[in-house]
């Protein structure tokens, strides 16, 4: 059949079949609708898995004491018992295994403590219950920990 | 050829039973049994804020960006923390410094003029993240099937096959998304799917003092943070899109958008 009307048919055809045969190539096996819906579970069922096996950077605080007990005791009752100690140490990520400090940064810097320290005089908020100082006031040039124990914070025991 | 009246009715009716088939093959299974027959299926993730709770320290933004290896100090974040204050002349003041990666440290609202406590008539935090919609609007955009929603209702992000176009970015009201800068493909809270999935909690929710974070999985109703939403009174953000938000809020304020 040799006509100058399907001629470009035959193109169009052949052009789809190319688009078809990349595509069974180019798209993993796994890729297709996992779940009731094509709107909403159409896609590459092996990323779930890349997802879970994202490294965990933040190991908890429970991890910590196994080895570092010294000030587990204190903390505990303390007004900062809340406050994991990655907070202001830093994640852990593989530090227990490895015994390497390296994305463990200490924080020291009143910016941590102002955090919730700073009073911004919001009467009312649970903000306002935290004792709080002015920060352009209150010891400008010094640090915190060097008057307060971060591990034991009540001003009662200050020494 | 020649059709005799008893051949055409005949595959006539043949022709109506093939056709019936597969529209009753889509019918034997209901919805509930088709979402059984999905992996994890006594897992929802849903997420809950106390709003009372939040004292805008910002530990959650912080934990939050070193967890998931976003650019530190890119202004761009997963979760964020908003202030909001009421002024007596009737004006709500908002803000958010670098998603409150660093607190809330200061009365200045945007930089701007101090606002003097006997001015205020109300003031409070507003923690956000990825609200995991049943029906995300962000996935539904997508025009390449890297945005998708996991058996347990988590939205991810296929790293590998997103195209960076924004559509989602664009898609989410709640602005949830944004451009990666380092992978340079769409980026959102999943939960810390790579926590919730190994018994943790997500990071924020671990860095959080307060408690004003939980998470919780909706379909186990004996979970403590579950029966706060099955029992309490609780509120979901821009209901009116219609995208079935799971993160509640306790104590959420109508100046919040």
């Amino acid at each position: 059949m040799k006509s100058h009307v399907l001629r470009p048919l035959w193109v169009a055809i052949a052009f789809v079949a190319l688009v078809l045969l990349a595509r069974y190539f180019l798209v993993p096996d796994d890729f297709g609708v996992h779940g009731e819906s094509f709107t909403y579970n159409f896609y590459r069922a092996g990323n779930v898995q890349e997802w879970k096996d994202f490294p965990v950077k933040f190991r908890g605080s429970a991890v910590c004491v196994d080895c570092h007990s010294e000030n587990e005791e204190m903390l505990a009752a303390s007004l900062h018992a809340a406050i994991q100690c990655e907070n202001c140490h830093g994640p852990g990520l593989d530090h227990p295994e490895s015994g390497d400090p390296g994305t463990m940064i200490l924080n020291r810097g009143r910016a941590l403590c102002l955090r919730c320290h700073a009073d911004l005089g919001y009467a009312g908020t649970s903000r306002a219950a935290i004792p709080s100082i002015d920060p352009v006031r209150h010891n400008v040039d010094s640090a915190c920990i060097e008057c307060h124990e971060p591990h034991n914070p009540d001003l009662e025991d200050m020494e | 050829m020649t059709c005799s009246r008893r051949t055409f009715l005949k595959n006539a009716v043949k022709g109506a039973i093939a056709g019936a088939l597969p529209v009753a093959a889509f019918r034997l299974l209901s919805p509930a049994q088709a979402r059984s027959a999905v992996e994890d299926a006594s897992v929802r993730w849903g997420f809950l804020v106390d709003t009372a709770k939040c004292v805008g320290c910002g530990m959650c933004v912080k934990a939050c960006k070193l967890e998931n290896e976003i650019p530190y100090d890119a202004p761009v974040t997963r979760t964020w923390v908003e202030r909001y204050v009421v002024t007596r002349d009737g004006r709500t003041h908002a803000d958010s410094p670098m998603g409150a990666r660093d607190g809330f440290t200061d009365r200045k609202i945007h930089g701007g003029e101090a606002i003097d406590p006997s001015e205020i008539v109300k003031a409070f935090f507003v923690p956000k993240l990825c609200n995991q919609c049943d029906k995300p609007s962000c996935v539904q955009v997508c025009p390449v099937g890297a945005t998708y929603a996991t058996g347990d209702g988590i939205v991810l992000v296929d790293r590998s096959w997103c195209i960076g176009c924004g559509h989602c970015i664009m898609a989410c009201p709640y602005g949830v998304r944004f451009f990666h800068p380092v992978h340079k493909v769409a980026e959102k809270c999943n939960f810390c799917y790579h926590r919730i999935t190994k018994g943790m909690k997500p990071a924020c929710v671990e860095a959080c003092p307060f408690g004003a974070r939980h998470i919780c999985n909706l379909k186990d109703h004996d979970d403590p943070v579950t029966r706060i939403i099955l029992n309490e009174r609780v509120a979901i953000l821009k209901d009116e899109y219609g995208t079935k938000p799971n993160v509640f809020y306790l104590g959420l304020d109508h100046n919040v958008r």
